[in-house]
């Protein structure tokens, strides 16, 4: 037993609804008891969808502990089935559910063949989907989710013989890895769309979000694969490249390096495409797009640099001068915080005391990934210990987590969040990518923004900006001070349990309504029947 | 116990209970606040600790008392033992933070496992010298609310027995009765009042304040504000609940307090205010003055906004066994109730509430709502979009999509903590319910493209 009070990644079947429901028209089915339905009010209100989340709970109860949850889990599959006409079902398991060791592969056999057997033009597929709860979490069993649901299409294309490897005579790609409820990742993805239309390849496919799995069969289609963090995706991208031989990237374009980095990757992937297979020569003769021409990707990647995004530019102006040997603390997701780290310290020259991840699983890949950019590693899902390295440090700012912006207002740190698990806050309406061109545009502004809040906080500290002294003219008290309002010491002790920004307004309307009752000593039944004159 | 067993004309029926509300462990969030220096350890899984910090958002961060005891894969196989893991939390948490009592949560995952925590915590209380309560509140039994009534429920056993005088905070002797000596019929004992809840201290002075006006003192509440004060429970200790989902806490009371119950509607609303003074006035043979002046009074402020509810429909999706006593008030206001959806209907419990209900329709010249117990979420949306009620009072995950679809809706959590009792709060009830149909009027610009999407449930 561990005693935990918070945690930065969910359990397993957060992550596999989180995969089921960015598809179009998937629908999941919870095995568990009835409180574990809590997904769809993430999906409603975090990611404020339009749409009831395609999520359903096939509930545990007593009487299925009595008797075994066949026939029930059976009949919803084929309710649902009957109901919404999905493409696929997914059934999955929650951790209550998952000790029960019941045969959950064998219902979505079951479910299957009556579906058939029922109206033999029902096209929907039913998949079982399990996720060790014990021992994986939120994003390693999206990825686990995603792999299986990619596998389970191509193998059946297969089986069937369709969806032949076509490869485009263009460029293009499959995204893989975007889904609902991360962390920006609607403009995260447009950003990455509007890159690559600029270098001149196709999308091909982005999965699972918004995706179709009927359309998986032609994931081969593309030339290569992005994964653009390696939270989820690239199991899929593994398998992918082993199977049908197909490369990937798993460049983070974030930040104005790693995005030129990300270009000149993608076009050795392309030039080495052309160069290995004539028939992707002969269909892009004639047609030169930038990822094809290396002079002219360096020549795009020197204007977007130097003048179209602001970041490069910024960085050099006396502005940011003082963003010099600033000392900060990031934290994070293992894409986010390495990429953050290294933005920070090549591209704006702050001082990364110390850099960490919650995703231990993919401790090593980090660790590598920011040794010489920073002084101090941190592994580590404990949020406690994550505070704690930050109280000691005695840095200018946090980029980190929602757990990490309550640690800054604690210790009066400015913070920035650069990761997941984020608040409602971190839904952006605006266009605010972390990827790209425009991304490094947004996150200059956080991270100026941070520190020049903390500087304001600093100089009014220094020259006693605020104004501490109480304004008493406001309070109505005072200003009756000729009449001989009392407060008995119980109504005094209730006045005090009212929260202190309305607490005043309470006072001021209670003796108000003292004073034209002709009332002089105020008792409890007095702020209540004030409360209730008033309202 | 009064059982309105005469002709009824309410349709109650059932559905298959495919719906949507909260983890019934989210109670924990109002309850360490109402009992001071109390500490709640939620035994569970990593899906219980990420729904508590997803529910209640950033009360997470200000070093709440309350925690998980998140079960690891060697927990779930027997290779640890629960009673030195257990012991080892329980230290951890008593030398933090000093509690006064410990109450332990047992979720859906201990409860499959089969982990006896009752049987343990007469050991740990005695190596730990920290009363334990064990509350099994998981998502297998109970809903939401529910978790309140399994927590109180559980603590009527930590109550002391008023016949005997004994301290409160002894722990329960099983086996030992209270005094089997006759106790004479006269006036030696005095009746006593308990109401049992769990109410924010200044709702909770309120309310004892509206019984001190008709003379009925307050003897103690349960829970009470701090765990030394838990009532003293007996013979003579009349108790009536002030929410409608104590019905496990109410039986418990009558059984193992041995407490006489008092069936009354609830104080939400003027009305149910009204009701529940008159009925435990009755109980005490007092006769309730100035309580119709009252009532009129409050009914004349809330004028404006019943306006807005005259002749409006409501449905209740139903997630937290407040809908009757709310459906009723909402009646009362002018509006007409199409359904009302609700997890669990305790009969017996509910009893007063239910009449109060239909004497309610009857008066306004309303139809009768149907109540749906355990019902199912899909077939209420077919249902909405078949009747386009004016309101819909839900749960998160479907507001947001039936506004998308036009539809007007009123999230049903804030009921549950907010201040909706006794005749103070029911201005701020009401503008809870109408608040929706307020913004409504205020939001014109794209209301119209929005009503415009064809309703499509699923």
């Amino acid at each position: 037993m561990k005693l935990a009070y918070w945690m930065y990644a969910g359990p397993a079947h957060i992550g596999t609804l989180r995969v089921t429901s960015s598809f179009k028209n998937v629908h999941a089915i919870m095995h568990g008891p009835i409180g574990d339905s809590f997904f769809p009010v993430l999906s409603s209100m975090l990611s404020r969808s339009r749409d009831f989340a395609p999520v359903t709970t096939s509930i545990l109860d007593r009487h299925v502990l009595a008797r075994g949850s066949q026939e029930k889990v059976i009949e919803n599959l084929r309710r649902k089935e009957k109901e919404e006409h999905p493409d696929l079902i997914v059934l999955t398991p929650t951790c209550t559910s998952s000790i029960l060791q019941e045969d959950l592969q064998n219902f979505v056999i079951a479910a299957k063949q009556h579906i058939v057997q029922n109206d033999l033009s029902s096209e929907c597929d039913v998949l079982f989907i399990d996720s060790n709860h014990y021992r994986l979490n939120e994003h390693q069993a999206a990825d686990l989710a995603l792999e299986q649901i990619v596998r389970h299409y191509l193998e059946k294309a297969k089986k069937e013989d369709t969806g032949k490897s076509m490869r485009s005579p263009q460029p293009s790609c499959n995204i893989l890895g975007m889904f609902t409820l991360g962390f920006h990742s609607q403009h995260d993805l447009r950003e990455l769309k509007n890159l690559l239309n600029d270098l001149g390849v196709e999308v091909n496919q982005v999965i699972p979000e918004g995706g179709s799995v009927t359309a998986i069969k032609n994931l081969r289609n593309a030339w290569f694969n992005i994964v653009p963090f390696r939270d989820a995706g690239l199991m899929t991208a593994v398998y992918l490249a082993k199977e049908f031989n197909m490369p990937y990237t798993t460049i983070t374009p974030i930040g104005l390096i790693d995005t030129a980095a990300f270009a000149r990757e993608i076009s050795l992937i392309c030039r080495s495409a052309v160069a290995s297979d004539s028939a992707l020569l002969k269909s892009t003769t004639g047609f030169s797009p930038l990822i094809l021409n290396q002079e002219g990707l360096e020549k795009y990647i020197e204007k977007q640099t130097s003048f179209v995004s602001q970041a490069a530019w910024f960085n050099r102006s006396v502005d940011s001068n003082n963003l010099t040997g600033k000392r900060v603390f990031v934290f994070g997701s293992a894409s986010h915080s390495a990429s953050i780290t290294k933005l920070l310290v090549r591209e704006m020259g702050v001082h990364v005391v110390c850099a960490g991840t919650f995703q231990k699983h993919d401790a090593d890949w980090f660790t590598h990934q920011v040794s010489g950019f920073c002084n101090k590693i941190l592994i580590t899902d404990d949020h406690s210990q994550v505070a704690d390295v930050i109280a000691n440090l005695e840095v200018d700012a946090i980029f980190g987590t929602q757990s990490e912006r309550h640690v800054g207002k604690r210790l009066n740190l400015p913070c920035g969040v650069i990761s997941a698990p984020v608040h409602i806050q971190n839904y952006p309406m605006g266009f605010k990518p972390f990827l790209g061109y425009e991304g490094a545009n947004q996150i200059a502004d956080l991270i100026y923004n941070s520190f020049a809040l903390g500087m304001e906080e600093h100089m009014l500290d220094m020259f006693k900006g605020h104004d501490t002294a109480e304004i008493t003219s406001r309070s109505y008290s005072s200003d009756a001070s000729s009449t001989k309002l009392e407060w008995t010491k119980e109504a005094l002790a209730e006045l005090s349990k009212i929260p202190g920004f309305v607490r005043s307004k309470v006072k001021r309307n209670t003796e108000k309504y003292a004073q034209t009752k002709q009332i002089n000593l105020i008792t409890l039944e007095v702020i209540y029947d004030a409360k209730e004159a008033v309202s | 116990m009064n059982i309105t067993n005469k002709t009824s004309d309410l349709t109650i029926s059932c559905e298959t209970g495919n719906y949507h509300t909260m983890c019934p462990i989210s109670c924990v969030s109002w309850l360490y606040q109402t009992i001071a220096g109390s500490f709640f350890l939620v035994i569970g899984t990593k899906t219980c600790g990420y729904f508590l910090q997803n529910a209640l958002g950033v009360m997470i961060f200000s070093s709440p008392r309350y925690a998980m005891a998140e079960l690891e894969e060697a927990d779930i196989s027997s290779q640890l033992n629960d009673f030195k893991e257990l012991k080892r939390i329980m230290s951890q948490i008593k030398s933090d933070r000093n509690p006064s009592v410990i109450v332990c949560i047992l979720t859906c995952t201990p409860e499959i496992i089969k982990m006896d925590l009752e049987g343990m915590a007469p050991l740990l209380e005695a190596e730990l010298n920290v009363p334990i309560v064990v509350a099994r509140a998981n998502g297998l039994d109970s809903a939401f609310t529910q978790g309140e009534d399994v927590v109180l429920a559980a603590m009527v056993g930590h109550c002391g027995q008023a016949a005997q005088g004994s301290t409160p905070s002894a722990l329960p002797k099983p086996g030992v009765r209270p005094s089997a000596e006759p106790q004479p019929e006269g006036n030696s004992e005095v009746k006593s009042l308990v109401l049992f809840g769990s109410l924010p201290s200044s709702l909770a002075n309120q309310l004892e304040g509206e019984l001190k006006r008709q003379g009925v003192n307050v003897k103690g509440w349960l829970p009470s504000a701090r765990y030394s004060d838990l009532p003293l429970l007996g013979e003579n200790v009349y108790v009536c609940g002030v929410n409608p989902y104590l019905s496990r806490t109410a039986t418990a009371l009558i059984r193992r307090g041995h407490c006489k119950y008092t069936a009354s509607p609830f104080p939400i609303g003027p009305d149910g205010t009204t009701a529940w003074i008159t009925s435990i006035c009755k109980t005490f043979g007092i006769v309730p003055t100035g309580l119709i002046e009252r009532e009129a009074k409050i009914w004349e402020s809330l004028r404006p906004s019943m306006d807005l509810l005259k002749g409006k429909t409501v449905f209740f999706m139903g997630d937290n066994l407040l809908e009757i006593s709310l459906a009723r008030f909402l009646v009362r206001c002018g509006a007409v109730v199409l359904e009302v959806g609700i997890p669990y209907l305790d009969r017996r419990y509910q009893s007063a509430e239910l009449a109060l209900l239909e004497q309610t329709c009857k008066d306004m010249g309303v139809p009768l709502p149907r109540i749906i117990e355990k019902p199912d979420n899909y077939f209420q949306t077919i249902r909405i979009k078949e009747l386009l009620p004016d309101l819909v009072i839900t749960g998160l995950a479907h507001a947001n999509p039936l506004e998308a679809r036009g539809i007007t809706t009123k999230w049903s959590i804030e009921f549950t903590f907010a201040q909706i009792h006794g005749y103070s709060n029911s201005a701020a009830l009401l503008e809870l319910l109408t608040r929706p149909l307020r913004r409504n009027n205020n939001l014109n610009v794209s209301q119209g493209s929005l009503k415009q999407q064809n309703y499509v449930p699923g």
